[in-house]
């Protein structure tokens, strides 16, 4: 199939109707809602369900539902959708069903804005609501991989019978790119052997997250644990660029990594010997690559588009051992590849001493920068 | 029959039950609601094409009761889980079984828009004026001056305002297509209901939109009271409040002879 001028949105959209997706519910909310708009024209031509909930809470519990009979389905949102969201993120997760989500975050907290951020971080990454699990979380950095991970999403959520989260920014939904869009995949109507269908010429099918004994749950709690430690063995993806040599590491996801890595361009076109890791995967997160290039590099830059919420597993998996700074924008602020370059050259000709929150000097510096 | 031409079986179990021994405390009318629904069932012959949405309330687990297909919806979120169920699968018969607290106070938005929506889903509605569940808390239907474990001086209604008389609610909506009220106090009002929830699967197997039967419930264990006080506190008490009506029912519903 040919490139085309594709928006982030629309093209994680169709991505989503090739990879077989049987029924979408949702809310319309910047900057995700080309997403809902584009399925309700696209999925009623397909005799497919489309379907505009009364909100948020409503629109994650018929994903549930739907996902429940075992078809494909998905929902999308963003920061404050996704907040009310977290009751139904959780319920799947007990439940162990799959279910594709699509978040387009936007600045918080609260109402905050409607630019591009990376403010639900630690809400998806190290939340997805209460009780013990972690979602899968991909993150792609343009409106090609867009279009890959949302492919991806719908296999893996399948393989696990897990939630699986596309976790984008306002600015990779909006943005227009040559892209191009997988072929349309025949919808598989075979059901997998839990879902609930009518218990007809077989016993009764039970889909619940309730495990009243204490030891059921336990149990269940061990068994959602193994089956990430399988995920983490065989699904962690993250790209490299220019790491052979680096000394020093840039550290950054989605849009804020894309940014990073034009400075890093920018900076080794001086001679400075740079690389970044752009985990894709951010959950499970790339631990164990980090403290490798830890153990090679001599210091880390972090980047985000938040106050540093991926920075503490980043020093988690470095554990001190070599200096990891922090910057960022946030607010709806997207960082410019000059202000990057500027903290990669700093850092490359400047020593800097290890400290505990790396946030301290970032934020010493952001002042310094206002005045 | 058999053995003995003289005895005929005039009573069983439906064949639409589990042998489980069911939770609910003695003098309880969930029991009651839950084999009406299953004698439903097996009438209409749904077994294997039914889905159940159980809630989040003393019915929890009625997953465990009916033999068919169930899930278990997070508290108040059943009719959105069941819509997410139907829009999937047209032809299956998809229904939510609901307290008070969980339809009337959490869920309230998604039965009225899954109403609105001419969802066709059956939703049986288990009235019984407080949170049974949690030990007997003020629902939305709490009675004024009723006194329970959050409103120990009775309900106030200066300060917690008025029972949410939901049928009735629910009918003002186009989507709705079968909506009345019910009493399981007595024999003769049990019957009565059951023909309602026969209506209501009735009206989903016709296609005919959105349909409820809200059931006047005892919970003699948070009231206490006996079972027997219980029952006459429904007729004395709740059935003014909340009068068991017809408060919509599709014209085309006239036609079906049971
Ligand atoms: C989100 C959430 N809030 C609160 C609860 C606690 N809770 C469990 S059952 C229940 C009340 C159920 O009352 P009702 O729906 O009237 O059912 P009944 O037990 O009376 O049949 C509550 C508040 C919960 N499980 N989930
Ligand atoms: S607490 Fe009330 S509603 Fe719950 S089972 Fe006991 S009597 Fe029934
Ligand atoms: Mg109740």
């Amino acid at each position: 199939m040919a490139k085309e001028l594709l928006k982030g949105n629309e093209a994680i959209a169709e991505a989503a109707i090739r990879s077989g997706l049987e029924a979408y519910f949702g809310y319309p909310i910047t900057p995700q809602t080309e997403l809902l708009e584009w399925l309700s024209k696209r999925m009623p031509e397909l005799g497919r369900t489309f379907m505009q909930a009364e909100s948020e809470l409503a629109a994650i519990n018929m994903v549930y539902g739907a996902a429940c009979t075992g078809a494909r389905v998905m929902t999308s949102s963003s920061s404050p959708g996704i907040s009310l969201m977290m009751e139904g993120i959780s319920y799947i997760a007990g439940t162990e069903v799959p279910v594709v989500l699509v978040d387009v975050m936007r600045a918080g907290p609260g109402l905050g804005n409607i630019a591009p951020a990376q403010s639900d971080y630690n809400q998806i990454v190290h939340g997805g609501g209460h009780g013990d699990f972690r979602p899968i979380v991909l993150a792609p950095a343009s409106v090609q991989e867009s279009i890959d991970l949302t492919v991806e999403a719908f296999e893996l959520a399948d393989r696990y019978r897990a939630i699986v989260v596309v976790l984008i920014d306002g600015s990779i939904g909006q943005m227009m790119e040559p892209a191009e869009l997988p072929p349309m995949r025949h919808i598989d109507r075979q059901r997998p052997t839990w879902a609930v269908t009518g218990a007809k010429d077989r016993d009764r099918r039970i889909l619940s997250s309730i495990y009243i004994d204490p030891e059921n749950e336990e149990e269940t709690n061990l068994r959602i644990l193994e089956r990430w430690k399988e995920i983490e063995a065989n699904e962690m993806r993250y790209k490299e660029y220019y790491l052979e040599d680096a000394e020093l590491v840039v550290v950054g996801f989605g849009t804020a990594g894309r940014v990073a890595l034009s400075a890093v361009r920018a900076a080794r076109a001086e001679g400075i010997p740079v690389g970044l890791l752009r985990p894709i995967t951010v959950s499970p997160f790339p631990y164990a690559r980090i403290k490798e290039l830890s153990n090679l590099a001599c210091g880390m830059l972090v980047v985000e588009m938040n106050t540093g919420q991926m920075l503490l597993d980043v020093q988690a998996a470095v554990g001190g051992k070599i200096p990891v700074e922090f910057y960022g924008r946030m607010g709806g602020v997207v960082p410019l590849p000059d202000e990057i370059h500027e903290e990669i050259s700093r850092l490359c000709y400047e020593p800097v001493a290890p400290s505990a929150d790396p946030r301290e000097s970032w934020m010493d510096r952001m002042d310094l920068a206002k005045n | 029959m058999g053995l003995n031409p003289q005895v005929e079986t005039v009573y069983k179990r439906p064949t639409t039950f589990t042998p489980a021994t069911t939770h609910y405390c003695p003098g309880c009318t969930h029991g009651v609601a839950h084999r009406l629904v299953a004698e439903v069932l097996e009438e209409m012959n749904l077994q294997e094409k039914t889905i159940g949405v159980a809630s989040v309330g003393c019915s929890v687990f009625a997953y465990n009761y009916f033999d068919c297909d169930f899930v278990e919806a997070a508290h108040g979120r059943a009719p959105a889980m069941a819509t997410g169920i139907k829009r999937v699968l047209p032809d299956r018969i998809v229904f939510t079984y609901q307290g008070d607290g969980d339809l009337a106070s959490i869920g309230m938005a998604e039965i009225v828009h899954s109403a609105a929506r001419g969802e066709n889903i059956t939703a049986i509605f288990i009235n019984n004026a407080n949170y049974g569940m949690t030990g007997g808390q003020m629902a939305p239907t709490t009675l004024p001056g009723q006194k329970t474990t959050s409103s120990p001086m009775g309900r106030d209604i200066e300060n917690n305002g008025f029972p949410i008389r939901t049928a009735e609610m629910l009918a003002t909506l186009d989507g709705a297509g079968y909506i009345v009220r019910r009493s399981l106090h007595d024999p003769t009002n049990i019957r009565k209901a059951k023909k309602a929830i026969r209506l209501a699967f009735e009206t989903q197997e016709r296609g005919l939109g959105f349909s409820m039967v809200e059931l006047l419930s005892t919970c003699p264990t948070n009231w206490g009271m006996n079972p027997i006080q219980s029952l006459q506190w429904i007729e004395e008490h709740m059935i003014p409040y909340f009068p068991l009506e017809d408060f919509k029912v599709s014209p085309i519903l006239s036609q079906v002879r049971i």
